[in-house]
């Protein structure tokens, strides 16, 4: 099991043979200086300062001005505030789960041996390449217009077709689709872990007289556990930053009903210059993803399945 | 011939699927080619085809062409695909073959920085740059590459050189070789393969890594295609035609390389990329 796991992103293995202490210390600290300096230049210290900016005002014009913890209480009476956060859990609430069964289920469509399998794979494959783009937020613009094509084919089905864009109870949803559609990276990944399930529990499960339903979540759920585990940590955490699309689809719009928690901290953060609130909302954003994440790990104990667990190290 | 039913059914699944999947791009193809009016249907192939679309959309600016913005674009990830690339084989490798007091420290808060959202670091980025000046460059887009290419290539490349076998480093070790000698002779020819795919998504993603670019770079003569495709949408009355047309040609150079080097995506990721 090498695909990235919870369990693997905990540490390295421990040394295998003993060496005198410090002869790889220097060579070992160049060879990943690099990442150190950017570390400490890009994340670390803008880590400390942002934390030091969410109690201040600041406006980068002057110099920062101490209000303690004036800029979080503010939060508490800023209406748009909610109204961001609220978007942003509905978008995570179906973005997430659609992103993460859509994804596993074309991971086990592609994991079929089949002739020409590597054509299916590389066009479904292929929209999730572009899906980040902002070219691909103009088709979407397009398609999901008043005059977008989508209503042509929802009108020959004698559907009365909408702005989906334009209007505030579906803008929302016309970004999970574009969402959905962009699965695959997390399918790569399920791909991967599909690819290491030993076939012989499978043949098992078929000795024991195993249908495919009872194969799939009796073998490939517990099996892909971790790999799940992985994608959905990774997925909760990307969905609440998700950006460009809401920008550049809808603006946020209409009605504030797609302005997401990102675009409204780059709003104050960029437009208004509000750096130290921008800050406290970063922060406020950070401790929602932790306590997510916390959950996340906490809860896996009673539905990932390590292969090894118990059994000694691998 | 049960079963050479159920695999003709088979094929056909998988053929309306993927169909279904790709016709947004496919009509994207007819529809840069098409009238404003022909853009609400949903046929590929327009009545008349309109090459207008984009010898005027490439010209949509007045004083630049899109070549200006593909250049700009290019000569970025230039810079970024060399920085990641190189510094990314680097870092892997001290993490992967070298022991150092608090290794294990640092690749968790490596790995760490993988799940940060970058909302908490962007704001005292910005006013980093700004302090010295390179705010309206390619500095703030370039220069983070070389600091490792980000922790998911590292971690990629570290679970690459582990599947290595250390009998060679130790082979060369024997020979005299030092732990520079045994990386740039044994492990970065080894790890090439995966370098490739580092190379690969570093180019495809800072492409489409839109925010970054936005947040950045103001002047119009230093767009990227992205930032350009922004100004079009926003125009007082967009062109849907030329718009598309000038979108496809933007992804253009991320599907030729997944055209070029395909096995490294789906394959190379599945089978090689994440193997220890």
């Amino acid at each position: 099991m090498n695909a990235p796991t919870a369990d693997t992103m905990r540490a390295l293995p421990k040394r295998r043979w003993k060496r005198p202490i410090g002869k790889e210390t220097l060579p070992g600290y160049i060879f990943i200086s690099p990442w150190l300096i950017g570390f400490l230049l890009l994340t670390a210290w803008p880590i400390g300062q942002s934390l030091f900016l969410s109690f201040n005002e600041y406006s980068m014009l002057s110099a920062p001005q101490w209000i303690g913890t004036a800029n979080y209480e503010r939060m508490w009476s800023d209406a748009t505030f909610w109204k961001s956060l609220r978007v942003t859990f509905t978008f995570v609430l179906f973005a997430v789960p659609l992103r993460l069964a859509f994804s596993l289920l074309v991971a086990m469509l592609l994991n079929r041996a089949m002739r020409g399998m590597n054509l299916y794979r590389t066009l479904i494959y292929f929209p999730s390449l572009i899906g980040g783009s902002v070219a691909v937020a103009a088709l979407w613009r397009n398609m999901f217009g008043v005059d977008g094509y989508i209503n042509s084919i929802l009108g020959f089905f004698g559907i009365q077709g909408m702005g989906w864009i334009s209007h505030p109870d579906t803008a929302l949803y016309t970004l999970i689709l574009l969402n959905t559609w962009q699965f695959g990276s997390t399918m790569v990944i399920f791909l991967a872990g599909l690819k290491q399930i030993p076939s012989e529990l499978y043949e098992a499960a078929s000795v024991d007289g195993a249908g495919p339903v009872r194969k799939f979540f009796n073998v490939t759920l517990p099996m892909l556990s971790p790999v799940m585990f992985f994608n959905l940590v990774l997925t909760v955490i990307n969905s609440f930053q998700m950006f460009t699309a809401a920008f550049i689809i809808t603006k946020g719009g209409p009605v504030q009903s797609t302005y997401m928690y990102a675009l409204f901290l780059y709003e104050k953060a960029f437009k208004h210059y509000q750096m130290g609130y921008a800050s406290a909302l970063a922060w406020v954003l950070l401790a929602i993803v932790a306590v997510l994440t916390a959950i996340n790990f906490l809860a896996s104990k009673y539905w990932v399945f390590y292969e090894n667990e118990g059994g000694g190290k691998r | 011939m049960r079963l050479r039913a159920s695999s003709v059914l088979n094929h056909a699944f998988m053929i309306a699927f993927s169909f279904i999947m790709i016709y947004p791009v496919i009509w994207w193809v007819g529809a840069s080619l098409k009238k404003t009016e022909e853009l609400r249907l949903p046929t590929i192939w327009p009545e008349t085809p309109m090459w207008s679309n984009y010898t005027e959309g490439w010209h949509f600016s007045a004083n630049y062409t899109f070549g200006h913005f593909f250049a700009n674009t290019l000569l970025m990830e230039v810079g970024n695909v060399v920085g990641g690339v190189l510094t990314a084989a680097v870092v892997a490798f001290g993490f992967a073959r070298l022991n150092f007091p608090l290794r294990g420290f640092w690749f968790s808060i490596m790995m760490l920085t993988l799940m940060l959202p970058g909302q908490v670091t962007i704001v005292p980025q910005y006013i980093l740059y700004n302090t010295f000046g390179f705010v309206d460059s390619y500095v703030p887009l370039v220069l983070p590459h070389f600091f490792g290419g980000g922790a998911f290539f590292i971690f990629l490349l570290v679970q690459f050189i582990r599947g290595i076998p250390k009998d060679l480093d130790e082979a060369a070790k024997i020979d005299g070789a030092s732990v520079y000698g045994i990386f740039g002779r044994i492990i970065f020819p080894l790890i090439k393969p995966a370098l490739v795919t580092v190379g690969i998504f570093t180019f495809i993603w800072s492409w489409d890594d839109f925010f970054s670019q936005m947040l950045y770079l103001s002047s119009v003569d230093k767009f990227t295609v992205g930032l350009a495709l922004r100004m079009f949408i926003d125009q007082f009355e967009v062109q849907w035609g030329q718009l598309l047309a000038m979108s496809l040609l933007s992804i253009m150079p991320s599907v030729l390389i997944f055209f070029f080097a395909q096995k490294h995506f789906v394959e190379g990721i599945a089978t090689t990329g994440l193997k220890g």
